[in-house]
């Protein structure tokens, strides 16, 4: 069995979820668009927080296109960021 | 090929910005100009009272977000030295959030790099606020489109 794909939630997402991260099998999810799709199939309650504008995140760079994810591949989901 | 020294800390601890502007200075004969800014805690945000601010972030993320963002400046600009440091977790009215310090042979560099650094920084860096008002209610922060337009000015 290959490595898992991590996902991480922060801030207003992470309290709306209710949960920090999670793993999921590497081969249920190819792609960002893959993933989205396995987290509301997952967890339908959830489909409000995710369809919010959001930023992604794949092995800590920041990506806005729909990346290819591979076993082990850190994702995170997050709201715009307001730092500074 | 100029070697620009870099620091980056992200923490909960506090920051000495005479010590912050003294290791932009010291043994520094090359650079003439010091522009360096700091953020801090307001005790109204959005006509909202504002009594605590807490500050999450991602951690190993923030720090290589802002290292590349410090490096992306150098590039750009003639800074020998750059410094930002971002505090997290719970501050209030009048603490101290985030110093940026740059230092260059010449003062448009320097006003240039500063203010690319924090613009790029507020839309970029993983960092989340979150305020609590004075009847203990808290809220994220929504991201603001003025920001966006500031940091994309530099695209």
């Amino acid at each position: 069995m290959s490595e898992p794909v991590q996902v991480k939630f922060f801030a207003r997402l992470r309290e709306e979820l209710g949960v920090s991260s999670l793993n999921i099998p590497a081969e249920e999810v190819p792609d960002l668009d893959a993933l989205l799709d396995w987290l509301v199939k997952a967890h339908p309650q959830w489909q409000p927080a995710l369809q919010g504008k959001l930023m992604t995140a794949v092995n800590q760079n920041m990506t806005s296109s729909n990346a290819t994810l591979l076993p082990g591949d850190e994702v995170a989901l997050f709201p715009p960021v307001t730092g500074g | 090929m100029r070697t620009t020294a870099i620091e980056v800390r992200v923490g909960s601890d506090d920051f000495d910005v005479q010590a912050e502007y003294d290791a932009l200075c010291s043994h520094n004969t090359d650079d003439g100009a010091v522009v360096f800014f700091v953020g801090r805690v307001r005790d109204l945000n959005e006509g909202e009272a504002v009594h605590g601010l807490h500050l999450e972030h991602y951690p190993g993320m923030t720090e290589s977000v802002l290292q590349h963002l410090a490096e992306q400046a150098a590039g750009r600009w003639p800074l020998n030295r750059v410094r930002v440091v971002h505090r997290v977790g719970d501050l209030h009215p009048a603490d101290q959030i985030v110093f940026v310090g740059v230092s260059s042979p010449h003062r448009q560099a320097a006003f240039d790099g500063a203010a690319f650094l924090m613009d790029v920084l507020k839309t970029e860096a993983p960092f989340w606020k979150k305020e609590t008002g004075p009847d203990g209610t808290s809220r994220w922060l929504d991201a603001r489109q003025s920001d966006t337009t500031l940091a994309e000015r530099w695209r």
